[in-house]
């Protein structure tokens, strides 16, 4: 069985490989891309239940979970750099998550892509990106890690802008990846901070890992500025990527805006792995994270006082949570709404990891990862069905068009909003919950994530109601949206069978983490689990469990109360637009609702402080280049020309000038004197002639005198 | 054995081409312009060959000189011809082989006196050669400035409308940096009778250089280090203007962009790199203790190299500009790790590690710069001859539409250039990040701000140039041609193959890093 863990590296090489040839291929090959896309997620999936499998069988035997390969890179100075990958528990969950949705999500991309132009290049930006993120979950290297965490991004920059002619998918894409990329460079510093101090970027080596023992107890022991442990700084400066990647306040901008993208993309990157590569990236780097003093010393994982970095992924957490579940209420983009929800989902599992430890946060990470993909791709089958038609004013009515989209959208909305016992995300939820009503530090995260809880059993009742509900407000707003002209219809088998799929797991995958039978919990931390009723005894775990119920009710009343008790056609009897239709909730508190609807002014708020420093500062680097530095330059060239203007000067007037005088006056001499040289003999005896005379002349009248 | 004179001869090869091709003459035929390209492409590809043959036989265990040509020539004034090649040598060797067949391509549409552009190109490669391999302080200078007449006359001549006050300011502008080389080099030549750089930094290293130059040039008045920082400072200025640092860098941006785009591929690919090689092969082995002494403005001038360079190219709306300020800040991350390589460690064995990796990321990082930049003008020039000389960030949009592989392809050369994993730029720069991070914390830390205005400025030229509603001027532009698809593939490969096995070129490098590094003593 050890042939699984050498072999490992398949997993992502497969999809990768398949992208490869996609893009080499020729374009017009439509089945050759999907079905090579297809084919080689199928394989990984099979190597990743092979890999699972092989974990079990392991902790069945009580041996150790953990198996690494590792391998030479490349060579500076006398020490190798090595990358390797891994095998754990952690891994193994998540190949199998990551691989069985997006197995899920590329057969159902056939069906929703199937008129797309560019239908081979999507596959093979959904390969890569497959690959990618496969190999962000096996790496056992920050390093690799990282590198598949930034092709991860480059893929979704790809796939948000895959409508390139789209100028609004263009800037979001950008967006989306520049965004990401400040929490990545905070990520690339922490990364090289951490291979200082350790020497070493492999999580496990034998023991000479960063995420064992004797790195960490290192980390702990040295304190930099500010007071924070070198641990506390790297940790914080890797949850700045983790940030990024997963859509935390303050760099959640960017999630939203992706919902630009194809619709399976959404689902696949933007709520179910992707997004969530920063949850698991801090779940990897757990030991890191929660490294102190104490814990080095007794070596045990969840000390009883949190440390400073899980503090800050509590709290950021939480205030995500609600952040993004508020934000949701006002909005009318049923994508957008998500995105919404997945920022809100997000940091619940932040906080849960913050609170509760690497089992709490990643149970709702997969039970999140079924639901939310399921939804999204629920909304895609929406769109699909409404000829490409996201705003929920002008849908309604499809509860009877297409009733498997809405049993299934149905399944996957009650997932998200925890209601009690059948659905997983009640489990994963109640369990986040239950952590932070646990928690030593403050309370207030779990106040904060219980009002959340509400809102989002609001919001998600709302949307239902605006979509299913009623009659079809289509066709009255087909004249504002010239191709929303056909009626609504069910989509295609090969769109819904993945979501009776994902419905199934949305809700059994709960039962994998039931307080009775924490069998997922116990697989992570290694440990062998049975089943237990009497955990239900526990005053504690039955008063949150039936709070966040009665707040999950709460919710679903209100959500009725508003949207579903007067059905929405009423309004539009009289005549008015569906999109100038007030909202019941805009009706209540329309100052409060623009906020909302404008989430809360972020974008404009960035695009006022942050851009305009930025390009203030770009303008300030051109203008020091033109005017300073070039200035300078020449200032000192036309210095040296006028000094090459003085010295002409002088030497033309001045120099020159007398030279040329005295020369002038020696030539006026010589051309007098060249008189008598003229060279003709003539002349000569004519001068000397008149000299005979002359002097014979004076001689004669010297004699006489 | 009677060693064969490897590198004189690939020196003359460039030379005899340059010769040949310009002994064509001056018929107008079509043919004629073909054969003198062919010819010049022919004799760039023996060049590259030989290269090959010498990477081939090099022995990279070794950080030792190689291949090396000694011979005297004047022997009074302690002129030797002395050539030789390290890991970086062969390095640059290889690169200038590579980019100046890149910059023939590029030049191929150009009409006019074709003979003599192709053989200055040639002349150029020699020089480039020459610098590379020289070990005397004679013959290297003679070629580091004749590279300047086939430089200037490339941009003044086929250059574009700006090109006369650019092609001044360009010759000007490096020339006095390397007056002020000259004149510190003859004020050691007086002191120390040697122009011999393996035998300067043996002085240097043994601490006798400066106190010889103070004693022989009875410069008493001077403090011993006044003296020693200004036959630095004279040296450095050369060097400086020629990488270049700023704010010593202003000829640049004008020189790239009037220059005809292949000529500009031979600047950026392959020149470029002189200045960076200067510092390795002379300023740090010679004047290592004296830009010690300076270290903290020198890093701060390092930063001020990548940060504003990089900003300053976010602002530029001529696609040659942007590429030649991105050029600037790229070299500035070797900059910095050379000069985080010179902070005093006391011998410390862990960040002596830092040192080899801040180096080896140099050093790889010269090599994928040349690469990428060459192969990002290349695009350009293909980008001017289908719009007829257009180039601006605004002149175009959603080009992907009807140029798919373009798009594709210059994509991949863009995030290069961004150093994304997996592609070649992103080793480079790790490992200069690795290594300065410790070593020179807070300017490593700044500098990160280089890496995200390099990301905005990429994606603002895939946003204009690629993404949108297609510019209808251009709807009937062609794709890549077969042709030019085969011409690029190399060039494509190589930036996957450094950015999945850099130990590629890290294993020929690495010894010489070590001597390197080791042999800086303060």
């Amino acid at each position: 069985m050890t042939g699984i863990v050498q072999n490992l590296w398949l997993v992502p090489a497969l999809p990768i490989l398949a992208a490869g040839i996609i893009a080499l291929a020729k374009q017009r090959n439509r089945v050759f891309a999907a079905s090579l896309a297809i084919g080689s997620m199928t394989l990984s999936f099979l190597l990743s239940l092979c890999a699972f499998a092989h974990v079990l069988w392991l902790s069945h035997r009580g041996e150790a979970e953990l198996q690494v390969v590792n391998f030479r890179w490349f060579q500076f100075g006398n020490e190798w750099l090595r990358l390797g990958w891994m095998l754990n528990p952690l891994t193994a969950v998540m190949l199998l998550m990551v691989t069985f949705v997006g197995l899920l999500i590329f057969i159902y991309s056939i069906g929703y892509m199937a008129h797309d132009e560019n239908f081979t290049r999507f596959f093979c930006f959904l390969a890569l990106f497959a690959g990618a993120m496969l190999g962000v979950v096996i790496a056992n290297s920050l390093l690799l890690l990282f590198m598949c965490w930034e092709l991860v991004g480059l893929t979704s920059y790809l796939l948000i802008g895959f409508w390139y002619h789209n100028p609004r998918a263009a800037a979001a894409a950008k967006k989306a990846f520049i965004v990401t990329r400040i929490g990545d460079l905070a990520f690339f510093l922490g990364m090289a901070w951490l291979y200082a101090q350790t020497g070493t970027l492999l999580f496990y080596d034998n023991g000479a890992g960063c995420l064992e023992h004797t790195a960490l107890a290192s980390l702990v022991a040295q304190t930099t500025i500010l007071g924070l442990t070198a641990s506390t700084g790297i940790a914080l400066l890797i949850f700045c990527g983790a940030a990024g990647k997963s859509g935390q306040v303050p760099l959640h901008v960017w999630l939203p805006d992706a919902m630009e993208g194809p619709t399976p993309v959404s689902a696949l990157i933007h709520a179910a792995t992707m997004v969530a590569a920063g949850v698991f990236l801090i779940a990897r780097i757990y030991p890191l994270m929660s490294a102190s003093l104490m814990s080095a010393h007794t070596g045990m994982a969840l000390p009883l006082h949190p440390t400073v970095a899980l503090q800050v992924v509590t709290w950021v957490g939480a205030i995500t949570a609600v952040f993004g579940a508020i934000i949701a209420v006002a909005h009318y983009d049923i994508k957008r709404i998500l995105a919404y929800s997945t920022i809100s989902q997000l940091g619940y599992m932040m906080m849960g990891l913050g609170v509760g430890g690497v089992a709490v946060g990643m149970f709702h990470l997969l039970t999140h990862a079924f639901f939310k993909a399921l939804l999204f791709l629920g909304a895609g089958s929406v769109i699909h069905g409404c000829s490409g038609e996201q705003d929920i004013r002008r849908m309604g009515g499809l509860r009877k068009l297409m009733p498997i989209t809405f049993a299934t959208y149905a399944v996957g909305m009650l997932a998200l909003c925890g209601f009690p016992l059948f659905f997983s995300g009640f489990w994963s939820k109640d369990a986040i919950l239950h952590a932070a009503h646990t928690w030593s530090v403050s309370q207030v995260p779990f106040h904060l994530g219980a009002f959340g809880a509400l809102l989002t059993a609001f919001y998600m009742t709302r949307q239902v109601y605006y979509v299913f509900g009623g009659s079809s407000r289509l066709a009255g707003a087909s004249h504002a949206s010239p191709h929303a002209s056909t009626t609504p219809r069910e989509s295609a088998a090969v769109m819904t069978i993945p979501l009776l799929i994902l419905a199934s797991f949305a809700m059994l995958l709960g039962l994998i983490g039931t307080p009775a039978w924490p069998w997922l919990q116990a697989f992570l931390d290694g440990q062998p689990t049975a089943l237990h009723f009497s955990a239900f005894a526990n005053v504690y775990l039955l008063t949150v469990m039936l709070s966040s119920s009665l707040l999950v009710f709460l919710g679903l009343g209100l959500g009725w109360w508003f949207y579903g008790r007067k059905p929405m056609e009423d309004s539009q009897k009289a005549g008015a637009m569906p999109d100038a239709m007030p909202d019941a909730v805009e009706q209540l508190q329309p100052r409060i609702f623009a906020v909302l609807n404008h989430s809360f002014y972020v974008d404009e708020l960035y695009a006022a402080t942050l851009l305009r420093l930025n390009a203030g500062w770009a303008s300030v680097c051109d203008w020091l280049d033109r005017w300073v530095w070039n200035g300078a330059v020449q200032t000192v060239s036309h210095l040296a020309l006028g000094l090459a203007w003085a010295d002409d000067f002088v030497d033309t007037r001045i120099v020159n000038a007398g030279f040329d005088e005295g020369c002038q006056s020696v030539s006026r001499g010589g051309q007098i004197l060249a008189l008598l040289q003229g060279g003709q003999v003539q002349s000569y005896l004519r001068r000397i002639g008149f000299a005979l005379i002359a002097l014979a002349v004076f001689l004669l009248w010297g004699a006489r005198g | 054995m009677i060693a064969f004179p490897w590198i004189t001869v690939l020196t003359s090869v460039p030379i005899a081409g340059a010769l040949v091709v310009l002994g064509i003459g001056g018929g107008v035929g079509e043919r004629n312009k073909n054969l003198a390209r062919g010819l010049a492409l022919a004799f760039s590809f023996l060049a590259l060959g030989l290269t090959l043959f010498l990477w081939h036989h090099f022995n990279s265990a070794s950080g030792a000189l190689q291949f090396q040509e000694r011979y005297p020539w004047i022997p009074a004034l302690g002129v030797e011809y002395r050539v030789g090649i390290d890991g970086l040598g062969l390095l640059m060797l290889l690169l200038t082989s590579i980019v100046v067949p890149i910059g023939m391509l590029a030049s191929w549409q150009i009409q006019e006196r074709v003979p003599l552009y192709f053989s200055l190109v040639l002349l150029l490669q020699a020089c480039l050669f020459g610098t590379f391999t020289a070990l005397n302080f004679f013959h290297w200078f003679i070629f580091w400035e004749l590279s300047l007449i086939p430089a200037f006359f490339l941009i003044k001549l086929w250059g574009g409308p700006r090109r006369t006050s650019a092609a001044t300011q360009f010759l000007v502008y490096t020339m006095v940096g390397s007056i002020a080389l000259l004149l510190a080099f003859l004020a050691i030549f007086l002191a120390t009778g040697k122009f011999d750089f393996i035998d300067l930094a043996g002085l240097a290293q043994n601490g006798q250089l400066m106190p010889a130059v103070v004693r022989n040039l009875g410069w008493h008045r001077f403090t011993p280090e006044h003296v020693a920082l200004m036959i630095f400072a004279g040296a450095f200025l050369g060097f400086a203007v020629k990488v270049p640092l700023v704010p010593f860098h202003t000829w640049l941006p004008s020189a790239y962009s009037e220059a005809p785009t292949g000529t500009t591929i031979l600047l950026t690919g392959a020149m470029s790199k002189m200045g960076l090689y200067g510092f390795l092969r002379i300023l740090l082995p010679i004047f290592g203790a004296e830009m010690q002494q300076v270290l903290t403005p020198l890093l701060w001038l390092a930063v001020a190299t990548i940060v504003l360079s990089a900003y300053a190219a976010l602002v530029q709306k001529d696609l040659k500009r942007i590429f030649a300020y991105s050029s600037i800040n790229h070299l500035g991350y070797c900059l910095l790790g050379i000069f985080a390589v010179l902070k005093f460690t006391g011998g410390d064995v862990a960040l002596t590690a830092e040192k080899y990796a801040a180096m080896n990321g140099v050093l790889l990082q010269m090599f994928n710069h040349g690469l990428t930049a060459a192969t990002l003008f290349w695009f350009v020039a293909m980008l001017e001859k289908r719009s007829g000389g257009l180039r601006g960030l605004n002149d175009f949009g959603g080009l992907r539409k009807v140029m798919p592989v373009f798009a594709g392809l210059m994509g991949i050369a863009l995030f290069s250039s961004l150093g994304l994993p997996g592609l070649n730029g992103f080793v480079g720069e790790f490992l200069i990040f690795k290594g300065s991070f410790p070593l020179a914390t807070w300017a490593a830390a700044l500098s990160v701000f280089g890496l995200l205005a390099t990301a905005i400025f990429i994606l603002g030229i895939l946003q204009r140039v690629f993404s949108g509603a297609l510019n209808t001027t251009w709807a009937a532009m062609p794709d890549l041609t077969t042709g030019e698809r085969l011409a690029l593939a190399p060039a494509i490969g190589l930036m996957f193959a450094l950015g999945l096995y850099p130990q590629w070129v890290l294993a020929v490098v690495n010894s010489t890093v070590m001597q390197m590094v080791q042999q800086l003593k303060f």
